[in-house]
Order: C-alpha cells, then sequence, then structure tokens
C-alpha cells in the first residue's frame, strides 16, 4: 500500500496511484474533537495538531492541513478576529481604515506576529507525528485577495479601478508579507503551500483585469515560494482563466462545485492537477447516498490518469456538515476510488 | 430606446461614467425620470446581474456599474421623492455577518431603480425584529455571505412569527448560491441569485397583492 504522501506526489505527477487521493480540510472539527470551543481549539497550537492527527485516523483523508482561518494573516497586520461558536472565524473592523493609510503601511515580520507563530509550531508538531508519509498543507493568502479583509471588499475594487499606484503599493506590501510567511512554513516543514486567491476568480474580477493584476502579483509570488503552490479559488469560478493560472506555475487548482469538473479535465490536460469540487455547503444535508454518488460523479469527470485530488470545492468542510457524510465520502472513496477505474469502461 | 439602450449597457459594462452620464442626460431630455428608470436602467441592472449569474461578468463590474446608476438615478429622483416608486416599507440588513458588500450592491440596484429601502446595516436578530415592527416593514432583504448567518433566518422568521409580524423575507449571498434549497429550509419566502433578483421579487410579490 502506498502512503498519502506517494499516492499524492503520483498523483500531482500525472499518473494513476492505488486511489484518488482525498484532501478533506475539516478545519473547525478538531475542537468536537477534543471538546473545546472553536476559539479555545485555535488558541495552542498543541490542539491543533491533535486534532489533526485524529481527524487523519478518523477520516483517512490524505493531507493534515495547517490552516487555522484566514483572519490570522490579518491579525499579523495588528487586525482583530470575531470568533463563533458554530462557525469560522471573521476578520473584524478594516485596519486600512483611509486609503492614505496605505502609504505608510509595512509588512509585519512572520516571528513578530503570535497567530503565525503558532501556525508554524502546528506544521512543526505535525511533521514530528508524520515525517514524510502524509503531506502537511501549509496555506497563506494572495496579496491580491488579503486586502478584502484588510480594506472591505467595496473600497478594495474602488482602489483596484482608481487608484493604480496605491494598489501597486499594498501589492508589494503583501507580496513581502506573503513569501515571508508562505516560506517560513516550507521552512517550518510543510509539504506545499495553498495559495489561496479567490479575486483572482473570473467570479470577482473580469479576465482583462486579471491579467493586469492578480496574476502578475500570483507570477511573482509563486515564482519566489520554495515549494510546490496550488492554488485555490475559494469555489470562485476559473474556466475561462485555465491557461493564465498555469502560467503562474501553479502545480494545482481548486475547482468549484459552480464548473463543471469535466471541463476542467479537458482543459488542464494533465498539464496541472484538479482538487476539487464537493460542496461543502450542500455536503450539511447529504444522505450517504447522495455522498456516494456525488464522489463517484467527481471521479468519473476527473479521475482518470491521475492529476486529481477529491477535495471540497472551497478548501474548508463548514462546522454543520455531519460526520456521517464525511465517513461516507470516504467510504465512496474506497469503493469508486481505486485505480484502475475499470468500472467507468 | 433600443439604440439608447445598447450604447448605455455598452459604456456601463466598460465603466464609463462619463459617457453613461451623457447617455442618461440623453434619455431625460425626452421622458419622465421614472419612465427612463423603468424602461432603461433596471432593464440593464436586470441583464447585468443575469450574466454575473451565468459567469458571464464578474462582480467588480457590477459593483462599479450599479454604483454609477445609483449616482445618476439620485441626482434627479432623490431619495424619498414623491415620484419613487410607492411600494410597502422595505429594509435591508446584513444578518449576523461582517461582510457588507452584497447589501451595498443590492442597495445600489434598488435605489437605482426607483426604490426606497431602510438601510438597516448589520443587526442581530432580536434587535431586528423589534426595528422592522416600530419601521412597519413588510418586505425585508436580508444579505448573508457565511453559512451560519444564513441559518440564523430561521430564527428570525421563528421570531418575526411569534410576534404575529406579517414581513416578506427574501435571502441572497453565497450560501444560497451553493445550496438551493437553503433558503426554503430557513423559512425565507424567496430567494435572488444576484442583487438585480431583489427588483423583479419585490415587483412579483406587489403585484400579487394587487
Ligand atoms: C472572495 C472570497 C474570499 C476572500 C474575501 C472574503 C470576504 N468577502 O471577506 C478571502 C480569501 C479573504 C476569503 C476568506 C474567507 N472565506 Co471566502 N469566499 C470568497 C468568495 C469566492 C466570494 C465572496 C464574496 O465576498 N463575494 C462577494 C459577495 C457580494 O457575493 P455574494 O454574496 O454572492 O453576493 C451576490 C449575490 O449572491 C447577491 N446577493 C447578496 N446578498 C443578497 C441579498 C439579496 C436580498 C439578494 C436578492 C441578492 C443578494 O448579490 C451579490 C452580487 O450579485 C466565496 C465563494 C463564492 N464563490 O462566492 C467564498 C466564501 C464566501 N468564503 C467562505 C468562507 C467560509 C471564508 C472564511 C471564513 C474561511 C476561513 N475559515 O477563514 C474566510 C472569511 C474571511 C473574512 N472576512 O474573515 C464561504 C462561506 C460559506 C461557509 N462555508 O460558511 C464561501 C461561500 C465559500 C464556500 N463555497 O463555502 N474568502
Amino acid at each position: 500500500m502506498m502512503t498519502a504522501m506517494q499516492r499524492v506526489l503520483t498523483a500531482m505527477g500525472q499518473q494513476e496511484p492505488d486511489r484518488v487521493p482525498l484532501f478533506l480540510f475539516p478545519t473547525m472539527h478538531g475542537a468536537k474533537e477534543l471538546g473545546l470551543s472553536i476559539r479555545e481549539y485555535f488558541s495552542r497550537a498543541e490542539y491543533v495538531v491533535e486534532g489533526q492527527i485524529r481527524l487523519l485516523a478518523k477520516y483517512r483523508g490524505d493531507c493534515l492541513s495547517a490552516f487555522y482561518y484566514a483572519s490570522l494573516e490579518v491579525e499579523a497586520f495588528g487586525g482583530d478576529t470575531l470568533f463563533f461558536d458554530n462557525g469560522p472565524p471573521n476578520a473584524g473592523e478594516p485596519i486600512i481604515r483611509h486609503d492614505e493609510d496605505i502609504d505608510y503601511l509595512e509588512p509585519p515580520r512572520v516571528m513578530e506576529a503570535a497567530g503565525l507563530v503558532r501556525g508554524l509550531e502546528t506544521i512543526r508538531g505535525l511533521k514530528e507525528r508524520v515525517g514524510d508519509t502524509v503531506p502537511i498543507i501549509g496555506v497563506a493568502i494572495s496579496p491580491f485577495s488579503l486586502p478584502v479583509m484588510q480594506m472591505g471588499f467595496d473600497r478594495y475594487i474602488e482602489l483596484i479601478y482608481e487608484q493604480p499606484v496605491r494598489f501597486a503599493r499594498l501589492m508589494a506590501v503583501n507580496q513581502t508579507f506573503c513569501l515571508e510567511w508562505a516560506n517560513a512554513q516550507m521552512a517550518a516543514g510543510a509539504t506545499a503551500i495553498c495559495y489561496f486567491d479567490p479575486l483572482s476568480s473570473t467570479t470577482n474580477i473580469p479576465r482583462e483585469l486579471y491579467l493586469k493584476t492578480g496574476h502578475r502579483v500570483a507570477v511573482e509570488t509563486l515564482r519566489q515560494i520554495q515549494g510546490p503552490a496550488a492554488t485555490h479559488l475559494a469555489s470562485g469560478r476559473g474556466l475561462g482563466i485555465v491557461d493564465d493560472l498555469l502560467a503562474t506555475g501553479t502545480a494545482a487548482v481548486g475547482v468549484s462545485a459552480l464548473e463543471d469538473l469535466a471541463d476542467w479535465k479537458a482543459a488542464a490536460r494533465n498539464r496541472f492537477t484538479l482538487i476539487g469540487n464537493l460542496n461543502g455547503v450542500e455536503m450539511r444535508r447529504w444522505t450517504a447516498a447522495q455522498a456516494e454518488s456525488e464522489v463517484k460523479t467527481a471521479i468519473a469527470k476527473a479521475g482518470r490518469g491521475g492529476g486529481f485530488i477529491l477535495s471540497d470545492n472551497h478548501g474548508e468542510i463548514p462546522w454543520q456538515v455531519p460526520d456521517d457524510v464525511l465517513l461516507a465520502i470516504r467510504d465512496a472513496l474506497d469503493r469508486w476510488g481505486r485505480y484502475p477505474l475499470d468500472w467507468l469502461e | 430606446m433600443d439604440k439608447l439602450a445598447l450604447e448605455f449597457y455598452e459604456a456601463l459594462a466598460l465603466l464609463d461614467r462619463p459617457r453613461v452620464e451623457a447617455l442618461f442626460q440623453q434619455a431625460i431630455s425626452q421622458k419622465v425620470p421614472m419612465q427612463v428608470v423603468e424602461e432603461l436602467i433596471t432593464p440593464l441592472l436586470i441583464r447585468l446581474g443575469d450574466e454575473w449569474s451565468a459567469g458571464k461578468i464578474a462582480l467588480s463590474q457590477i459593483y462599479m456599474a450599479s454604483r454609477i446608476c445609483e449616482d445618476i438615478v439620485e441626482r434627479v429622483l432623490p431619495a424619498m421623492a414623491v415620484e419613487r416608486k410607492a411600494y410597502p416599507p422595505m429594509a435591508i440588513v446584513v444578518l449576523n455577518d461582517y461582510h457588507t458588500l452584497g447589501k451595498r450592491i443590492v442597495l445600489s440596484v434598488m435605489q437605482a431603480s426607483g426604490f426606497d429601502v431602510l438601510d438597516y446595516g448589520r443587526m442581530d436578530v432580536d434587535a431586528l425584529v423589534g426595528r422592522i415592527l416600530a419601521d412597519g416593514v413588510k418586505y425585508l432583504l436580508v444579505s448573508v455571505l457565511m453559512l451560519p448567518a444564513a441559518l440564523k433566518v430561521k430564527t428570525l422568521r421563528a421570531a418575526l412569527d411569534a410576534r404575529g409580524a406579517q414581513v416578506r423575507i427574501v435571502v441572497g449571498g453565497a450560501p444560497f448560491l451553493f445550496d438551493s434549497e437553503l433558503w426554503r429550509e430557513v423559512g425565507a419566502d424567496a430567494m435572488g441569485c444576484n442583487a438585480a433578483d431583489a427588483v423583479t421579487i419585490v415587483q412579483r410579490w406587489r403585484e400579487e397583492a394587487a
């Protein structure tokens, strides 16, 4: 039997491993396992390490995730995080209150941000437990998507359209930060970085503008990340920018449930790996039979020839998704995900 | 109006504000403002909304275009102007969530279409119910981004029912787009797939009531 690492590397090398790999990202479910509130759970690296290890055993996925929540990076810039009992933490008030604040913004240092240090400890703790047998996924929000939390979505859109100079300065600051953060995660033992960049999705900005903005930022940033990167559009659409994404040097792309995996498979032509695209929001009320049929459909569309990792379409399983559904997904994978996929003929 | 509508659409899609303003001036020199809103602006906002839903245009374009329309319409039809649409009191709110862009866009589209909508900002259920009763709101527009916030609509509906408030609720936002059954589950009366759906839905309710 292959280790999770061998399975994932084989799939990413566009070959068929023993079965389709599964990237399950239950970021908050560890709190349930440990009987902690979501806030407590994220307060110590040991908790997240223990939670991730228990979930790996329970759902038998093929990766570990060191992701806390997106707002962790905003905390590094001096922002607040709001915690909830039944869902993911969110960023509080924007740290960039006036556009002029951008002129004075400096990139925070990773080692001076308590939350990021916890993130790095988490990666080191996970690495101690699994060595090279299971991939550990680090996460960095792209310099281009981070400002939505730093300054609010509406003002950020206006900035992109109306203030190119300030926009460029913000990108430079965020890029310095993003690179330090991503590379520190690699140094701590991460196997790859998931580059969260939903703003680049055609759901959010048109391709022509993307090519002048998020695309340039991604090309420059990914080139300097010292390890493989997977781009996640966080369930935003991306079929209209497949080749552009590939040109950023990304090794994999997270696919939205709003798009057809078969179209992505055809467009990817085994040049990069597809991660997706189970609908996490809908998953909350799936029956076991539905879970099986969704898994089967995804594999039928994208499994052939490797280059496919089964996952949800956002990179995070909502708190409300019951264990039974996640276990049903895993069972279905045993049934339908073994290579060769003879049942497809 | 057809040629004008096409030019207007193109100018709006390019976010060419001066051109949009010039075309709007041309239109109101020929017809009363409300007629221009109904025949020109609203259909275009609906078209842009549909194109976003179909994945053909992006949210940034929707946001910028709806802000431009809101600006030009407000200049000739200020909020609460007598010429604006006489509708049962309406309000929009972001429920237990910290994401306000969806609300901002829906408001712009509604204002640009000649509707007056009370902006309640961000609220939780208890405060919201009090406010709805005090203002006699009949149509409530709710925008959410996070799943827990979407599920909160259920609590809102129960609280309104407990007070005997006859309020119709239209919900919108990403969680509802990803689970097409969610709006029914939480007890909403309708769900909008994009901001312009708010216009069509309240118009439909109004016709049903007539
Ligand atoms: C871009 C994005 C990000 C960016 C920016 C997010 C932000 N706004 O702060 C980043 C990378 C930072 C991010 C982070 C997170 N994200 Co995010 N993200 C997205 C994405 C791609 C778009 C979100 C967005 O803001 N869109 C703009 C709004 C305006 O769009 P909209 O809500 O669809 O609104 C339109 C229509 O629905 C309609 N509409 C809206 N309201 C109303 C109301 C009425 C009455 C009507 C008629 C219509 C209407 O009109 C609008 C315009 O057409 C979505 C997925 C997607 N494909 O949409 C996920 C999504 C919103 N993210 C999600 C989550 C969970 C998160 C995080 C909590 C993850 C984490 N654990 O940290 C963080 C939270 C960030 C924060 N603020 O603290 C989930 C939320 C659902 C859930 N699972 O609970 C989503 C839906 C992904 C998913 N499929 O699960 N994200």
